[in-house]
């Protein structure tokens, strides 16, 4: 039987409260709480890679054979975001990379082919990294309630979460669509979306898994089920037989907001994250249909619960400043254009040839004296010996900055542009940008750590590298 | 050093020019290119058909010996055009020294030139034509503020001590700057007007920097034994050093900021090679590269003129004011000049020859002997560094 072996999420730190999304449209409609908001440099491949990270903490990454990657919000259209996911990670050539995407089913698709992959023997640990970063059409409903998150299952054999099975129905239907050619995502009248569409089908399917597996809904220790808003969860509530209060498993909405194909998954992490052996966990998604999944925790859940997973990355958040600053980062709002050279090139060769310094953040280290180093030498920069290495990670390593400056001038979406120094525990430097930090708190020897983000976007190519950040928890 | 045996004495300045620095938007830099060399002849007491050969250094303004040859229509002649970052220039220089050391030619043209402010852009353009993929936007001011931030903290001085001690350095550059007509920006600021300028890379704000300008200079040189031919006080080259680091400070952690190694390296080959051996004593004045006010501050330390981790006395005493025990940017550095690239380590000389040809007026010194130039490319973890000396 295929287990969830184990699990990570990943919140960004930035949160937009509502309020100020209706104090800048002047809207008559009081929505209270915050949305979690990608930094300007995320998106659903960083927060992938981040919550993946998160995961695999402890866990032997070469041991990854398949990584699934599910979002509605890849960067691209045609180019694998897996692949990206699977060589930030620095996983093993051999994985099989694979995106799903297109419904908000997206991330429970991945899981069930994860599911059945390993209990056809077809693979061994299959990791689901799942992230959404949808952006709401300003002055909007969907402005409102969207947020931003991921969340990373490790599907193996055996798991401390058996996954007992799933039932799976479809249904053509327009509720809810964002074509090839919308930026936002475009919706039928809600009422309609409502009575035709989720209060008819989830509550029928969650009863066929309950039934599948024996169960009755009393049985259920934790439910994570996707809901667009919880209003809707509370009333489909009583038609599953579930105490909203104590079986629900909270979506999130003051928080995080709806973070599409990731929010089931989270919301399922953040379940795993206080259950305990012989609960019964059930896992829904909406979209296009519906997929239930039926979960018992078993002995070893403990001991995969040092992760970050929800509720250490809800606690510490940094609030933006204002609705202006969000709509820039999302490039919603066309600015000045700074006045320095811009970025008017991308060397693809280049990219291609870096791909072990530039996605993985893999340096070297010096076979005769030691010393690690990024990025990648032929000669050592302490003893001068050449070609003496050994390839060497950066990326999950102890550091603190030995310098920083909080740079003005330097074109940024978010500036300062904060420069530190980065000198790692074991030996080595990075001289690289810090982002998600409060310029006041930055002082030298502060401890930080390494962050896959975003650092440049042309003509379609999304570039990334590697930033520091102060430690988020 | 090695065997480096040095060129001490071998060879002469006997003309330099410089065009006025700023921002020159009525003139192209062939303008500027024949201002400069055109008082450098006129000095010299030649005729630019007399020049056998010539290097120009400049950063992103020229790319071959043509941006010489061209606009002063020299005749075929070898003309090399020289890149070292911020040091272009003197390393044009040395070039054209060692051409004339080694006897080959008995007449040579170094020019040094920049025109930034063609670019539009805030700060200095981008040089390469095929950017990095992976580093975002390094400015000058975000990475020499790193000098800052460490010094501060390594030396115990809070941000309002730190930027008050490299406050002053950028006070005393502004005076010497009203002095000469041929600086770029010439007014008097306050420590506070510094202090409470606005922040271009914290901890530096706006008068911790140089400006960027448009600007050229030019020196002829000629082998020592000819010099008294033409002008009967020619100034000497001492010690010609340049020294470039492996970009270490980029890898390695135990570069700390508060130094740069290779100014430190330039500073002791060309003290061996001038024959000083107390440089505090022996140098009569300098001009440094004061691209930031802490870059000035921690080269006094780098050429041994304050001990590691004092120079804050020496500033505060005055010492490097032009009434000091050693004038530093007795024309008003980069500081009241601003950089543009190329020309600043030319420019640094012909200060230096000025004063000790007495010809300096407002800002001159008195009875100097030896002239230091530092000229520093790049950035604290990576750099090129040159250091000049050059006396009676």
């Amino acid at each position: 039987m295929a287990g969830i072996a184990s699990y990570g999420a990943y919140i960004p730190l930035h949160r937009l409260s509502r309020p100020d999304i209706q104090k800048a449209w002047d809207s008559m409609m009081p929505i209270p709480g915050e949305k979690a908001v990608a930094g300007y440099d995320e998106d659903s491949i960083t927060m992938a890679v981040a919550a993946a990270r998160d995961c695999l903490t402890g866990i032997d990454r070469q041991k990854v054979d398949r990584v699934y990657f599910a979002s509605t919000t890849s960067p691209y259209k045609e180019k694998q975001a897996a692949s990206v996911v699977a060589g930030a990670l620095g996983l093993s050539k051999n994985t099989l990379t694979m995106d799903f995407s297109g419904s908000l089913r997206s991330g429970t698709n991945a899981l069930r082919a994860a599911t059945d992959a390993v209990e056809s023997g077809a693979a061994e640990n299959v990791l689901i990294a799942c992230a959404e970063t949808r952006i709401g059409a300003p002055n909007g409903d969907k402005e409102m309630s969207f947020g931003d998150g991921a969340a990373v299952l490790l599907v193996a054999k055996n798991g401390p979460v058996n996954i007992e099975g799933s039932v799976s129905v479809f249904q053509e239907f327009h509720d809810q669509w964002r074509s090839d050619k919308d930026t936002y995502v475009r919706s039928w009248e809600e009422r309609f979306a409502r009575e035709a569409g989720y209060t008819r089908i989830v509550p029928p399917t969650v009863a066929a898994a309950l039934q599948k597996f024996n169960l009755s809904p009393s049985d259920i220790a934790k439910a994570a089920i996707y809901a667009p808003d919880p209003r809707l969860l509370g009333m489909a509530a009583g038609k599953m037989g579930f105490d909203p209060m104590a079986q629900l498993q909270d979506p999130m909405y003051m928080s995080v907001g709806n973070t599409g194909c990731a929010l089931s998954l989270m919301m399922l992490v953040a379940a795993l994250e206080d259950a305990k052996a012989g609960d019964n966990l059930l896992c829904a998604s909406y979209g296009d249909g519906c997929d239930v999944f039926v979960l018992k925790v078993a002995d070893g859940i403990d001991k995969i619960k040092d992760r970050r997973a929800i509720k250490r990355h809800l606690e510490p958040k940094m609030m933006i400043p204002n609705y202006l600053k969000y709509m820039q980062w999302r490039g919603l709002v066309e600015t000045q254009a700074q006045p320095r050279p811009p970025i008017n090139h991308i060397s693809v060769p280049a990219l291609w040839r870096d791909m072990d310094w530039g996605l993985s953040l893999h340096g070297v280290k010096c076979k005769n004296c030691g010393t690690p180093q990024y990025p990648r030498q032929r000669v050592c920069v302490i003893c001068q010996a050449t070609d003496n290495f050994e390839p060497y990670s950066f990326a999950d390593k102890k550091a603190t900055i030995s310098s920083f400056s909080h740079d003005n001038l330097a074109a940024s979406i978010d500036p300062p542009t904060t420069i530190a120094a980065v000198d790692f525990e074991e030996g080595g430097r990075i001289v690289c940008n810090m982002v998600d930090r409060d310029p006041e708190e930055v002082k030298t020897g502060m401890p930080v750590e390494m962050v896959f983000r975003k650092v440049h976007y042309f003509e379609g190519i999304h570039n990334y590298w590697w930033k520091c950040t102060p430690i988020r928890c | 050093m090695g065997s480096f045996k040095g060129i001490r004495d071998k060879v002469a300045i006997i003309g330099m020019g410089c065009s006025k620095f700023g921002e020159h938007w009525d003139k192209h830099q062939n303008d500027l290119i024949f201002e400069a060399t055109k008082e450098a002849i006129e000095d010299a007491k030649i005729e630019l058909k007399d020049i056998e050969a010539a290097w120009a250094g400049t950063w992103v303004s020229g790319f071959d010996g043509r941006c010489l040859a061209d606009p002063l229509k020299l005749q075929y002649i070898p003309v090399t055009r020289v890149e070292n970052a911020c040091a272009s220039g003197s390393d044009a220089f040395r070039n054209a020294c060692y051409a004339v050391a080694s006897g080959a030619y008995d007449i040579c043209l170094a020019v040094g030139f920049e025109k930034l402010k063609d670019s539009g852009w805030s700060g200095l353009p981008d040089q390469q034509s095929v950017p990095s993929n992976r580093y975002p936007d390094r400015t000058a001011p975000g990475m020499f503020a790193l000098m800052a931030t460490t010094y501060f903290s390594k030396y115990g001085l809070s941000p309002e001590e730190g930027k008050r001690m490299i406050g002053m350095v950028s006070v005393k550059s502004h005076h010497n700057g009203t002095l000469n007509p041929k600086a770029h920006l010439r007014r008097e600021v306050t420590i506070e007007q510094v202090m409470n300028a606005p922040i271009i890379a914290w901890p530096l704000g706006l008068f911790d920097c140089c400006g960027v300008s448009d600007g050229a200079a030019a020196a002829i040189v000629v082998s020592a034994d000819k010099a008294k031919d033409y002008r009967p006080d020619p100034v000497y080259v001492k010690a010609l050093q340049i020294s470039v680091c492996p970009s270490e400070g980029e890898q390695r952690a135990d570069y700390d900021f508060t130094q740069v190694k290779a100014t430190v390296r330039a500073g002791e080959a060309a003290y061996a090679e001038a024959g000083v051996t107390n440089p505090r004593e022996e140098i009569s004045m300098a001009e440094l590269h004061d691209c930031f006010s802490i870059t000035e501050a921690v080269t006094c330390e780098d050429l041994q003129f304050s001990p590691r981790g004092k120079v804050k006395e020496d500033i505060e005493s005055g010492f490097f004011d032009l009434t000091g025990g050693l004038p530093v940017q007795p024309d008003g550095g980069l500081k009241s000049f601003g950089h543009p690239i190329g020309a600043s380590g030319v420019r640094m000389l012909y200060e230096m020859y000025l004063q000790l040809q007495g010809r300096a007026d407002q800002r001159q010194l008195k009875d100097p002997k030896l002239g230091l130039t530092h000229n520093l490319g790049g950035i604290p973890i990576s750099n090129t560094v040159s250091v000049l000396i050059i006396g009676l």
